[in-house]
C-alpha cells in the first residue's frame, strides 16, 4: 500500500465511522460535532482527488458556517437525553424498514451505473484546482452559475423579510 | 515510500514555528502589560527578572500549579475539548505563512514555509472559521448561562466579521491573481506593497482581524461588566491558560497575516532582496528577511495593544451595525472600485 491508499482507508473509516456516530449518538450536540468530523474526512477525500478548492470550500461553507448555525440552534434548544421524548417502538421499526428500502433502491439503481466502472483520478485530475474550476464555471456554465447566485440573493432577501416581521 | 529527509525537514520547521509562536505569544502577555503600564502612567510588571522579563514564566508556572476544577454539571469531554480546539486552530494558521526566503542546510534548499499550497488564503479562512468551535464548545459545555451567552456572542461576531474580511480579501485577490501567500509576497517584493493599492481593503481587514481575535474594542464575548468573564468563566488552571494563550497566538498570526498580505511579508523595504542575496549569501538574506517580517509583526502586535488600551468596548448592537451596515457595504464598494480600475487599466 502506498501513502495515498493508507490515507484513503483512514479517511474512509473516519468518514463512515463518524457518519454512523451522527445517527447513533443520543446527544444532539455530539451528532453535530461528528457531522463536522465527517465533513473533514470528505474534504480529505477531495484533497486526495487533487480538488483542493472543493476541499477547503466544503470546510468553510459546511463545517465553518452551516454547522455553526446548527450548533447555535441545538445549544439554545437545550436538548438533553432526559427531556428528549421517547419515540414509539413501532415508529422506530417503521423507520428502520423505510431506511432499509431506500438503501435497497439505491444499491439496485447504482449497481449498473457507469460510476462503478470508471475509476477516480487520484492525484491526476486537475479540474478541482481553483484556476481550472473558475475557468470552467465562468466559460461553460456561466448562465447556471449566475442564475444560482440570483437564487441565493432571493433567499437572502426572503430571510431578511421574514426576520423583519413582527 | 517515504522521503525521510523531507519529513525531517518539515518536522523541524513545524517544531520551530510552533516554538517561535509560543514564545512570541508568551512575551506578548508581558508586552501587553508593559504597554498598558506605559499608557496608564504605571510601571507594569517589574519584579520577576530584569524589567519583569521572567513574568510570563512565573505566570505560566502559576497557571500550571493552580487547582484544576471541572464543574460537576458540565459535559466533561467537551469541556476539555474546548480549549484544546481553541489552541489547535490558533496554531494551524501558521502553516501557510512564508517566514522568509530560502535557506541552504546540508546541501538542501529549504523554504521557510511549512506548506506552499495554491489555496493559501482560503486555507486560512477555513481555519479561522473553525476557530468558532473552541469558543462555542467551551461555552456550552460549561453549563453556565453566562458562558453560553458569551459563546453565542463570540460565534455570531466571528461569523459576521468573516464576511467583511472575505470581501476585503477578494479585492486583494483581484490585484494579485493568486491565492498562494508565497506568490503574493514575491509580487510585493518586486512591485508596490499591497497596502498602497488596497488601503481601504487593509482597513477593513484590520478591523475584522480585531474582531476575529476577540480583542478590544470587540471583546464582547468576555465583557466582564455584563458576562462576568465570558465563555471561559468556569475554566481554571492551564485550561484557562490555553484560552488566554490562544488569543495571543491569534494576535501574532493575524499580525503576520497583515504584514504578509498588505506590507510585503518578509520583503526588506527599499532594498532589492535578490541583489542583496547575491552579495551576502542566501542564508544571511533569509535571516534578515525573517527579522524584517518579525519587526513588522511586532509593530502590528503593538498596534493591537495600543488600540486595546485606548478605545473602550463597543455595545453589541454597535458591533453588529458596524459589521453589517458599514464594513460589508464598504468592502463591496471597494471590490467594485478595484474591479473597475483593473478593467480600466486593461490588465
Amino acid at each position: 500500500m502506498n501513502i495515498t491508499q493508507i490515507l484513503f482507508w483512514l479517511l474512509t473509516v473516519m468518514a463512515i465511522g463518524s457518519a454512523l456516530m451522527v445517527i447513533v449518538s443520543k446527544n444532539p450536540v455530539y451528532s453535530v460535532l461528528f457531522l463536522i468530523a465527517t465533513f473533514f474526512a470528505i474534504s480529505g477525500h477531495y484533497i486526495l482527488l487533487n480538488a483542493q478548492f472543493l476541499a477547503i470550500v466544503n470546510l468553510i461553507v459546511y463545517a465553518g458556517a452551516i454547522m455553526v448555525l446548527f450548533l447555535f440552534v441545538i445549544m439554545l434548544m437545550n436538548l438533553n437525553t432526559e427531556t428528549e421524548p421517547q419515540k414509539n417502538k413501532w415508529l422506530k421499526f417503521a423507520g428502520t424498514i423505510a431506511g432499509g428500502c431506500l438503501l435497497l433502491v439505491l444499491v439496485a439503481a447504482l449497481r449498473d451505473a457507469d460510476t462503478r466502472t470508471s475509476t477516480a483520478l487520484v492525484k491526476e485530475g486537475d479540474i478541482g484546482l481553483i484556476q481550472n474550476l473558475g475557468k470552467t464555471l465562468f466559460n461553460e456554465y456561466v448562465i447556471p452559475f449566475e442564475i444560482s447566485s440570483v437564487l441565493f440573493l432571493s433567499a437572502m432577501v426572503g430571510a431578511v423579510v421574514l426576520g423583519k416581521k413582527e | 515510500m517515504f522521503d525521510l529527509a523531507f519529513i525531517i525537514e518539515k518536522a523541524v520547521l513545524i517544531g520551530g514555528i510552533i516554538t517561535v509562536s509560543l514564545l512570541i505569544a508568551m512575551y506578548s502577555t508581558w508586552a501587553e502589560r508593559k504597554v498598558a503600564g506605559f499608557m496608564q502612567d504605571r510601571l507594569g510588571p517589574n519584579r520577576a527578572g530584569w524589567g519583569g522579563l521572567l513574568q510570563p514564566l512565573a505566570d505560566g508556572l502559576k497557571l500550571f500549579m493552580k487547582e484544576e476544577i471541572i464543574p460537576n454539571a458540565s459535559n466533561k469531554t467537551l469541556f476539555i475539548l474546548g480549549p484544546a480546539l481553541a489552541m489547535l486552530t490558533a496554531m494551524m494558521t501558521s502553516a501557510v505563512i512564508p517566514w522568509g526566503g530560502k535557506i541552504e542546510v546540508f546541501g538542501r534548499t529549504v523554504d521557510l514555509q511549512i506548506a506552499d499550497i495554491n489555496i493559501g488564503i482560503l486555507y486560512i479562512f477555513g481555519v479561522v472559521s473553525m476557530g468558532v468551535y473552541g469558543i462555542m464548545i467551551g461555552g456550552w459545555a460549561s453549563n453556565n448561562k453566562f458562558s453560553l451567552l458569551a459563546a453565542l456572542r463570540g460565534a455570531s461576531q466571528m461569523i459576521s466579521y468573516e464576511l467583511a474580511m472575505g470581501l476585503a480579501i477578494i479585492a486583494l485577490l483581484m490585484i494579485t491573481g493568486s491565492l498562494s501567500l508565497k506568490t503574493i509576497v514575491e509580487q510585493q517584493s518586486t512591485g508596490w506593497w499591497n497596502f498602497f493599492l488596497q488601503p481601504v481593503g487593509f482597513l477593513i481587514f484590520m478591523v475584522c482581524a480585531f474582531a476575529e481575535c476577540n480583542r478590544t474594542p470587540f471583546d464582547l464575548p468576555e465583557a466582564e461588566n455584563e458576562l462576568n468573564f465570558g465563555y471561559h468563566q468556569e475554566y481554571s488552571s492551564m485550561k484557562l491558560g490555553f484560552y488566554l494563550f490562544a488569543e495571543y497566538i491569534n494576535m501574532f498570526i493575524s499580525s503576520a497575516l497583515m504584514a504578509t498580505l498588505y506590507f510585503g511579508g518578509y520583503d526588506i523595504p527599499f532594498v532589492n532582496d535578490a541583489n542583496l542575496g547575491a552579495n551576502i549569501g542566501i542564508n544571511a538574506l533569509a535571516a534578515i528577511q525573517g527579522i524584517t517580517l518579525f519587526l513588522k509583526v511586532a509593530f502590528f502586535i503593538f498596534f493591537f495593544m495600543w488600540v486595546r488600551w485606548t478605545i473602550p468596548r463597543f455595545r453589541y448592537d454597535q458591533l453588529m451595525n458596524l459589521g453589517w451596515k458599514v464594513l460589508i457595504p464598504l468592502a463591496l464598494l471597494n471590490m467594485l472600485v478595484t474591479g473597475a480600475v483593473i478593467l480600466w487599466l486593461g490588465h
